[in-house]
């Protein structure tokens, strides 16, 4: 079996949660369109790191007891480490926009809406920006509107902001010191002049950026297997689809 | 109080009233939204708590809508909500866009009886730029330079709760969705549709009252079995995923969501389904 690009996807957040020089991830929150994030998730846990998920929207599993408030009282507290976030929009200052285009509020194409990320991309410590389309119209020089900034000035308290962010053709590490992302690396087929072509923003590039690595055959072993088992509850269609997968009747 | 449906429920809502509705995972009374389309409500201003979903798209699509206060609409995973989208564009409703923890935020400074609550988050977002309501101030506490949210407490007028079940005495059990108490307790007036009642007080039961709200902050209850459907209800019954994938497909036009409201909302036998 091929390796799917959710698998390298997921492999390559894996990686990156467990950066070294990154704050530790302890307590890791998953939202509810995030299949490739949880998979990334459940591979540390198969892998036996023992970090705590609170997968939001998963009956079965569910860590709160103080409903929808709770993750944002325990992330107001510094006791989430790690969230994930993506947007209709990004642009090179890591700003998001999940409200929409056009004049406030998405008189282009309307978004869902902003839901927690204004609060989020403050108080966790790192956040990783996800979004599997890796378009102009997605990755653009200025996002219309503003549902989270990147950076923040002096006398905002803020704990943390983007690690990186990964796309279906790259990963960008985030510098908040100079607001601005550098090319990590490229998934395979893709090469420096084909992001510079897709992507909206100016980014920096060292003089050799490397491929995105394969996921190694223990990955692959742990995706298909024991993290498909746990994920199939909650997203049937993208075990179906990734891991070739149904569910029970 | 026990009431007869969800139609006496909703006869006491009055038009223009600032109307709060959890979201799909999180025990909306479907049935009452239901049940004031077929009122013909109008100018409702909808709260979501602290997000929107297919009750919100539902009353919009009906015309019972004028504002909409909520942090994201959206059917899950079938997509966008076609109504408020549509609404949106044609500048039908007014929209204020907030963060989750903002919603949830003002709720409990009402539940406190304080004007205000300050919540860290949100500077620099363009949220904040269009909330006149919202205010920065120093941290009096500090010493350094150190900016921070004011949130104006905020009394939804009529909260619209399913619950699991209610009992004689009028107490509600919702489970572990606490933010509901909260909701329950910043309203001014509470209306609950359950699946079923029981009997005795389930404030006598340790084990259930923890996941109750008090009658003290009820107004009336009536019985609507499956008043969640087609969103899902705790362990009760799941996310209907068919019925709306359904609803977004015929909601994508005006005359497919007249077509929807007869055959889910307004015939005798979706009453009496419920």
């Amino acid at each position: 079996m091929s390796i799917q690009p959710e698998e390298r996807l997921a492999a390559t957040l894996a990686r990156l949660i467990l950066d070294p020089a990154a704050p530790p991830a302890r307590h890791i929150a998953v939202g509810a369109a995030s299949p490739i994030p949880a998979a990334a998730c459940w591979l540390l846990r198969k892998q036996g790191h023992p970090v705590r998920l609170s997968l939001l929207h998963k009956r079965s599993g569910n860590p709160f007891t103080e409903g929808s408030r709770e993750l944002f009282d325990l992330t107001g507290q510094g006791r989430i480490d790690l969230f994930f976030l993506g947007g209709g929009q990004i642009d090179g200052q890591a700003n998001i926009n999940l409200v929409g285009t056009g004049e406030w509020p998405g008189t282009g194409v309307r978004f869902p809406g902003s839901f927690g990320s204004a609060f989020m991309y403050f108080m966790t410590p790192r956040t990783i920006l996800f979004r599997e389309e890796h378009s102009p119209r997605v990755l653009v020089q200025r996002v219309d509107n503003v549902s989270a900034p990147g950076v923040s000035p002096p006398g905002v308290f803020r704990r943390g902001t983007a690690q990186a962010l990964v796309t279906g053709r790259c990963v960008f590490r985030f510098h908040p010191d100079r607001a601005r992302f550098a090319l990590e690396s490229v998934h395979p087929g893709e090469s420096v002049q084909s992001i510079r072509a897709a992507t909206g923003f100016d980014f920096d590039v060292a003089d050799a950026v490397p491929e995105t690595p394969d996921p190694t055959d223990a990955e692959l072993a742990l995706l298909r297997g024991p993290v498909c088992d746990e994920m199939l509850e909650t997203y049937p269609e993208f075990c179906a689809r990734v891991f070739g997968r149904k569910q029970a009747a | 109080m026990f009431l007869q449906d969800a139609d006496a429920l909703a006869a006491t809502v009055p038009d223009g009233a600032l109307l709060a509705l959890p979201p799909d995972n999180s025990l909306p009374s479907v049935a009452l939204a239901r049940a004031l389309v077929r009122r013909g409500a109008k100018r409702l201003r909808l709260l979501g708590v602290p997000v929107s979903g297919f009750a919100t798209d539902l009353l919009i699509g009906a015309g019972c809508v004028a504002e909409v206060e909520t942090s994201a609409v959206s059917l899950g995973e079938a997509g966008f909500a076609p109504r408020f989208t549509a609404a949106l564009k044609a500048g039908a409703i007014t929209v204020r866009d907030a963060t989750c923890p903002a919603i949830h935020t003002m709720l409990q400074a009402a539940e406190k009886g304080v004007p205000f609550m300050p919540l860290r988050g949100i500077i620099g977002s363009d949220i904040l730029a269009n909330r006149p309501d919202w205010q920065v101030i120093q941290n009096p506490f500090s010493e350094t330079e150190d900016r921070i949210v004011l949130l104006p407490a905020k009394s939804p007028d009529v909260a619209a709760i399913h619950g699991v079940m209610a009992d004689d005495e009028g107490n509600v059990w919702v489970g572990r969705r606490r933010e509901l108490a909260t909701l329950a307790h910043a309203s001014r007036r509470v209306l609950v549709t359950v699946e079923r009642r029981v009997p005795g007080s389930m404030l006598e039961d340790e084990r259930l009252a923890p996941g109750c709200i008090s009658a003290t902050y009820i107004e009336a209850i009536a019985v609507a079995e499956r008043g969640a459907h087609p969103v899902a209800l705790l362990d009760e019954y799941g996310f209907d995923a068919a019925h709306v994938t359904e609803y977004a497909r015929l909601a994508k036009t005006e005359a497919g969501f007249r077509e929807y409201l007869d055959r889910f909302v307004f015939a005798p036998r979706a009453q009496a389904a419920e």
